[in-house]
């Protein structure tokens, strides 16, 4: 009966010519827009900058000639520029692992049953979410060697008067910067890693348990295989946040002292923006282009992020 | 009872959690304490040696001050830009994600494709995009902002809602097209309202990313459309004397991301892993 009605439904709706052509194409149809404003916004301006990466235009010559791969060769005799790559290496070799460690941490903390976990959780993500400027100015306030109150606590602690100029000594300039950026992120990976946790096969837990396994065995042989895929999805995507931080540091120490936290986004701003080497801050897109996707393909081959 | 009584051990070990608990949460909030009273202390609290930890008095002239200079503009330009551009980017990209579901529409190099354009740095294309911009006159425009912010969060919905999509039971659609529903139809009555709560979830998230955006907003914005991460480093100055108006604006900006994370808590862990890690 049902059938009956519904072939007979689909017979008077016979889709006019139009209709058919829409509804075949319509796999294709339904992807354009979204494909078209990706390439507009994404692969555009790529290509125009490729093509002007091999030209010499700076602020005052608009010289549209091309000359090869000088300014890429310039690259390799640009201190400034392998020292902001190093700024960038090192401000992701320690806040990565901190970041995972401390989150793995809290995860421990609140994996058991907990009342009132929620509330925690709630609380606890809110530096997560907020603005990377909006973190970085609420440290540069916290760091404020008169009125801020780390230096407060510092010295109540120290039973003496600790004056410590965070962001503008080279001795304390990247640890402000890093415990800004692992105030901010540990929540990240506390959320990732406990939801990891709460996955792991508890029957295999209770066994380790009553076998009288020692906490670090069920760490290495049940736990750490289990949530390693969530790790490594974890790290890859704050891995690659940290490579272009950008936020944190400007609102922080806008790279100074000097050009000590620059990091390699804060270089190609202040070429492109600052000198408008045009052609020149073009090259060193490139690289940063190049030196991602190698990583990024290398990681996700290993992983297979896809599903 | 004997039910309710626990052990000595197990209660020492819940107590000690939850001091644990109690002592990280404060440690991790209290930069956002300290913030939220800023916003509330005269300019001689603000500058007090040693540094006031409560206000004597809860006062607004802080948050006044912004609406008098008409700051706050900020914030509007922010609703408007992420809003905007979230919508749109919800709307194209889930049609986008039901074709390469449903129809596996360029098999998995799109995908991947698209993935991978949410993994290009900002900083490698603000430059040529701000050129180009220039030349198409749209610096400093909502249009070319919230076509920016689009691009940037469509990967992120189509990765996503592809995600929420393929969950969707396939039977449902079949049926619904047997009984002479069009693709159109389908779409619209049967894996929307599947989905729906998905696609509220992802809708947060581009709001947030659109909303936290500085880099783009600092390079495409002068004066008519700055968006409210831009305004609150015009008052970095090299005097610290704005801190008030940093606390305050920052308090703002903070609370619509607040109110928008907590109604989808539910969905923070699949929205913030890509998808990878289902909460």
């Amino acid at each position: 009966m049902t059938l009956a009605t519904s072939l007979n439904g689909a017979e008077q709706r016979r889709p006019s010519r139009l209709g058919r052509m829409l509804e075949d194409r319509l796999p294709y149809l339904i992807v354009a827009p979204a494909i078209f404003i990706l390439l507009l916004v994404g692969l555009f301006p790529l290509i125009y900058s490729l093509v002007v990466s091999f030209q010499r235009i700076t602020m005052t010559d608009n010289d549209t000639s091309f000359v090869g791969l000088l300014n890429y060769a310039e690259l390799f005799r640009d201190t400034r520029l392998w020292a902001s790559l190093g700024h960038t290496a090192i401000i992701t070799a320690v806040a990565l692992p901190l970041e995972l460690l401390i989150g793995f941490l809290m995860a421990q903390l609140f994996i058991d049953r907990l009342p009132g976990r929620q509330l925690f959780v709630a609380l606890l993500v809110l530096p997560t979410v907020i603005s990377p400027i909006v973190a970085g100015a609420t440290w540069r306030l916290m760091f404020d060697v008169r009125f801020g109150p780390i230096g407060q606590i510092l010295s109540f602690f120290a039973g003496e008067p600790v004056r410590i100029l965070w962001t503008v000594n080279p001795a304390y300039v990247y640890p402000a910067i890093i415990i800004c950026e692992v105030w901010q992120w540990s929540p990240f990976m506390f959320l990732l890693l406990l939801a990891a946790l709460s996955n792991v096969d508890q029957s295999q837990l209770e066994a380790a348990e009553i076998d009288g396994a020692s906490y670090l065995r069920v760490l290495r042989a049940i736990i750490l295989p289990s949530i390693a895929p969530v790790i490594a999805v974890a790290c890859l995507i704050r891995g690659l946040d940290l490579v272009r931080i950008f936020d944190i540091i400007w609102a922080l120490t806008e790279g100074g002292p000097g050009s000590m936290t620059e990091t390699i986004s804060l270089y190609t701003y202040v070429q492109g923006f600052s000198q408008f080497e045009i052609s020149y801050t073009a090259a060193i897109s490139f690289l940063v282009i190049a030196l991602l996707t190698i990583i990024t393909t290398l990681v996700l081959k290993r992983m297979e992020l896809a599903r | 009872m004997k039910v309710g009584k626990l052990p000595a051990r197990k209660v020492r070990i819940l107590g000690l959690r939850y001091l644990g608990a109690t002592v990280v949460t404060l440690l991790f909030l209290f930069p956002v304490y300290w913030l939220f009273m800023i916003s509330f202390k005269t300019p001689d609290e603000i500058y007090h040696v040693p540094p006031l930890w409560v206000p004597a008095q809860i006062q607004f002239s802080n948050y006044y001050v912004l609406f008098k200079d008409g700051d706050v503009v900020a914030i509007l330009n922010s609703l408007i830009v992420a809003g905007v551009s979230s919508g749109i980017a919800i709307v194209l990209g889930t049609l986008c994600a039901y074709s390469l579901a449903r129809f596996g529409t360029g098999g998995e190099n799109l995908a991947m494709w698209i993935i991978s354009q949410r993994m290009i740095p900002p900083i490698a294309v603000v430059f040529p995009i701000f050129l180009l911009y220039v030349h198409f006159g749209m610096v400093d425009g909502f249009f070319g902002l919230i076509l920016l912010y689009t691009a940037f969060n469509l990967p992120y919905v189509i990765w996503m809602m592809r995600g929420y999509i393929v969950d969707v039971p396939l039977e449902l659609e079949e049926s619904a097209l047997v009984d002479g529903l069009n693709r159109w139809e389908v779409i619209w009555k049967v894996v929307f309202p599947m989905v729906r709560s998905g696609l509220m979830a992802t809708s947060v998230f581009t709001f947030v990313f659109a909303w936290n955006d500085f880099l783009f907003a600092l390079v495409l914005t002068r004066t008519e459309v700055i968006t409210f991460p831009v305004q609150l480093t015009h008052y970095f100055g090299g005097q610290s004397n704005f801190w008030g108006k940093i606390a305050a604006m920052s308090v703002l900006g903070t609370l619509p991301i607040f109110v928008a994370v907590s109604v989808m808590q539910r969905y923070l862990v699949r929205g913030i892993s890509l998808g990878a890690v289902k909460g």
